[in-house]
């Protein structure tokens, strides 16, 4: 729909930063828990129809790991490994992370921020990405891995 | 369909973004898309219609050979890579808005 696409704005800053809103109709502390509790995350952070996450493990804690893994049902699949760096409930968390296609992309540190906005939460995620260098490298690395494997997610990188 | 709908659909399919991605890269025919993707050719020559029919890729003829390349110029990794995290996020989000419609009412609106 399109009154629910047009919430959602994505910019680029510079060449290493990507810059995410998002309005929910909950409480910050709806939404903070949603990305932090594992039931909840598997039930949303899928990307594209098709995909689920059979496997959700989340230590929500500084310095703790965390591991999502996706299949399509098709045979293809992938992971993404992180670490978080600060949890400040419920309205902030700083973590890194990197996707697996095998081989590890470059981490991309993502903030996320969860702000009251009316009756509800303004969502700001705003990644980073090491280097510009190290940018155009990692969507070369999952170009080829999407010609090798038939399917390229590197929106994934979320 | 709107253009921009037909885009969209044809973005969803993983080896359609796949090939678009290999396109990106430079100009290519069916057989050489075919042979990494280890599909067959018309296969691949499927998913080429459907990427033609959504503007978002030109195929020209050059003798026998009917070479793809990217529609836009403009459309470069950067680009593709942000259209998929859109389409990416859009999606996920969405369900997040159900999620969350779906917890409030057990949690008396505080969740803890």
């Amino acid at each position: 729909m399109s009154t629910t696409m047009s919430k959602l704005t994505l910019n680029t800053e510079g060449d290493t930063h990507v810059v995410v809103t998002r309005h929910f109709d909950a409480p910050p502390e709806a939404v903070y828990r949603a990305h932090t509790d594992p039931a909840l995350i598997q039930k949303w952070l899928l990307g594209p129809d098709g995909w689920t996450m059979p496997v959700c493990i989340n230590d929500a804690r500084p310095g703790g790991k965390f591991r999502y893994e996706w299949v399509n049902g098709k045979g293809d699949g992938f992971h993404i490994t992180g670490e978080y760096i600060a949890l400040d409930p419920f309205s902030r968390i700083v973590h890194v992370e990197r996707m697996h296609l095998p081989d590890p992309t470059p981490e991309n540190h993502i903030e996320t921020r969860f702000d009251p906005d009316g009756g509800g939460t303004l969502m700001t995620m705003r990644m980073t990405l090491p280097d510009a260098e190290t940018r155009a490298m990692m969507l070369k690395t999952g170009m080829e891995h999407g010609m090798e494997m038939s399917y390229v997610r590197l929106e994934s990188i979320l | 369909m709107s253009t921009l709908d037909s885009a969209f659909s044809a973005l969803s399919d993983p080896t359609r973004r796949a090939i678009l991605a290999r396109l990106a890269l430079g100009e290519a025919t069916v057989l050489e898309l075919a042979k990494p993707f280890q599909m067959t050719q018309p296969a691949i020559s499927r998913h080429l219609k459907v990427l033609e029919s959504a503007g978002l890729i030109v195929r020209r003829a050059d003798g026998t050979r009917r070479p793809s390349r990217l529609a836009k110029p403009g459309l470069d990794a950067v680009d593709l890579w942000l259209n998929m995290l859109r389409e990416a996020l859009t999606r996920n989000y969405d369900r997040l808005d159900q999620v969350l419609a779906d917890i409030k009412p057990e949690n008396g609106g505080t969740i803890r």
